[in-house]
């Protein structure tokens, strides 16, 4: 399981992706996107598949769609409700991408890995694209951190403080694409949203202090990921359907271990200290 | 005279009897979805329609994989992730933009599997591929009753809970004060909605589902306010676009040398998305004003 060399490469780069995936999402549910989280890594896959057409490479294919993803939603996106537009964005590239596909003899298990990832398939000259877009993306949120926290928990707090709300909405999104063109050839388009908004959501229903559950968020999508490996490796399932399970669970249980907390601290008549609204609930809304 | 009809209608577009189903389902669908869609768009549940599109192609998938019918699994799936989605996130915005993640990251994991064992037990060509895109052009004739029917029923509900509905949506305080029981108008919408896109994506695939789900309505809600004309507005605009993409798409076909047809659904979305930008300009020019 961990002698041969696609092995290895499995281990790392999924490592590498958990790690992005944690810090990332924990941002994608704390601002409530996951719309947006779903829809830039699905309507990428359209690039990869433009990429084969013309004959480039597929990284750059996801790379530029992401990025377009990105635009087009924060683009006709109004301030606060940018839902309508992630469909519309989503539902165009999509529409691309089987304009793309009609006209390519592409065949049918690569659409199959690259929507649902083929982590088992990742080759060592992968690896160092995969940990540059990932480092790039955790030094983006780093620079980020204070205004993308601020405006996400109380945004009339952080407008009043100069800090543009739409700014750091479209920075948000392009980090996101990059962390989308990064994951998809690994984890695939459509597992990579599982894996930003499950460990994330587990991690915040247990904790309210940002920093200690985004290192939550960042384990429990480790453990995901490495679990999924496993299982994979050992008994050919998909990762996808593990990756999915998991992170379905894992939240489950954080939800189950908050609602436990709460009926304890009311038995005991000690209120914890925020009690029903964790740090990050908007308040307007 | 003949040449510019012929031009336009290219031979046997209305002899051809795939595209009289096709512009049965094209134009059923878009009115059952344009009708949804103005709630949705209303509720702010893009998302949840999006994604119930893709809950219900798990449900395809699964059937598939078991040999049960394929309207069965698509609009019970649908049914099944649009409850768990009313039960574990409807208090707060945010909480349902969560709850339909989770909903949606274990469908596509469910997807994934079935997909998986699909192709590796049985050997299905083509399964991913129709399953997340679908044809227009490939549906059976005998699915025509079925999506009346289901379709019916999904009208039905929301003429049922119409102004209830249309309460709840613009203020759930105020609904509630009057009685008006907020939570069961919310699942029969949810219900209603399940079924309306199980239905739109076992009939014309997962993009032109949502595509058609939010794009007139949009387009519909930016030009007008009243929600009975935007309705009304939605499904022609819905029926026009998606009959004009079936003769674009069957058009294309002549068009060039490669005799290679593009996809009805690249057409369907191009032209609501034209609309949708161009709906903008009164609106902008409102503003200005």
């Amino acid at each position: 399981m961990f002698a041969t060399s696609f092995m290895m490469n499995a281990w790392i780069t999924a490592t590498i992706v958990a790690v992005v995936a944690g810090v990332v999402g924990y941002f994608v549910v704390l601002r409530g996107e996951a719309f947006p989280a779903h829809a830039i890594p699905k309507g990428a896959f359209a690039g990869a598949a433009g990429a084969a057409l013309i004959g480039v490479s597929s990284l750059l294919g996801l790379a530029v769609f992401a990025l377009l993803g990105a635009a087009g939603i924060g683009l006709l996106g109004r301030r606060g409700r940018n839902d309508v537009a992630t469909a519309l964005t989503l539902v165009v590239m999509l529409a691309l991408g089987a304009a793309f596909l009609s006209r390519t003899t592409q065949y049918e298990p690569e659409i199959y890995s690259l929507l649902f990832g083929e982590v088992l398939g990742v080759s060592s000259s992968q690896i160092l694209p995969v940990a540059l877009l990932g480092a790039a993306c955790i030094c983006a949120i780093a620079v980020l951190y204070r205004p993308l926290l601020l405006s996400s928990v109380v945004p009339e707090v952080a407008e009043a403080r100069g800090i543009r709300a739409h700014r750091i909405e479209m920075a948000f999104l392009i980090v996101v694409a990059l962390a989308t063109a990064m994951t998809v050839p690994v984890v695939g388009a459509l597992l990579i949203f599982s894996l930003m908004i499950g460990p994330p959501a587990a991690a915040r229903s247990l904790t309210g202090r940002p920093l200690l559950a985004m290192l939550l968020s960042i384990g429990i999508a480790l453990a995901t990921v490495w679990i999924a490996i496993a299982v994979a490796y050992l008994y050919n399932w998909p990762v996808g359907f593990c990756v999915g399970a998991l992170s379905a669970a894992s939240y489950g249980v954080g939800r189950g271990g908050a609602a436990w907390r709460r009926s304890r601290a009311a038995a005991t008549r000690r209120p914890v200290v925020p009690p029903r609204q964790p740090v990050g609930e908007r308040t307007g809304r | 005279m003949h040449a510019v009809y012929n031009a336009i209608f290219e031979p046997g577009f209305f002899a051809n009897p795939q595209v009289h189903v096709a512009v049965t389902i094209g134009g059923l669908v878009a009115i059952v979805s344009a009708v949804t869609g103005v709630f949705t768009i209303m509720r702010g549940q893009s998302f949840g329609g999006h994604a119930l599109g893709d809950v219900s192609a798990a449900g395809g998938a699964g059937a598939l994989l078991v040999g049960l019918s394929p309207v069965a699994g698509f609009v019970g799936f649908g049914i099944v992730g649009a409850g768990v989605m009313d039960m574990i996130g409807v208090r707060r915005l945010r909480g349902r933009d969560l709850a339909t993640g989770i909903v949606l990251g274990t469908a596509i994991g469910l997807s994934a599997l079935f997909l998986h064992l699909t192709t590796t037990v049985g050997a299905t060509s083509g399964a991913t591929q129709h399953v997340l895109f679908g044809s227009i052009f490939v549906t059976p004739a005998g699915t025509v009753p079925v999506v009346a029917a289901l379709g019916a029923v999904a009208l039905g509900v929301i003429a049922v809970i119409y102004r209830p509905l249309l309460l709840a949506t613009v203020s759930p305080d105020v609904a509630a004060a009057r009685g008006i029981p907020v939570r069961v108008v919310s699942l029969a919408y949810m219900l209603s909605l399940a079924v309306s896109v199980g239905l739109s994506s076992l009939a014309i695939g997962a993009i032109l589902s949502t595509a058609l789900l939010i794009g007139p309505a949009a387009v519909a809600l930016r030009l007008t306010r009243r929600t009975g004309g935007a309705v009304g507005l939605a499904c022609l605009i819905g029926v026009v676009t998606t009959w004009l993409g079936i003769l674009l798409a069957y058009d294309s076909f002549y068009w060039g040398t490669s005799r290679q047809a593009l996809p009805v659904s690249f057409f369907i979305v191009a032209l609501i998305f034209a609309s949708y930008l161009m709906s903008g300009v009164p609106a902008a020019r409102r503003m200005v004003r």
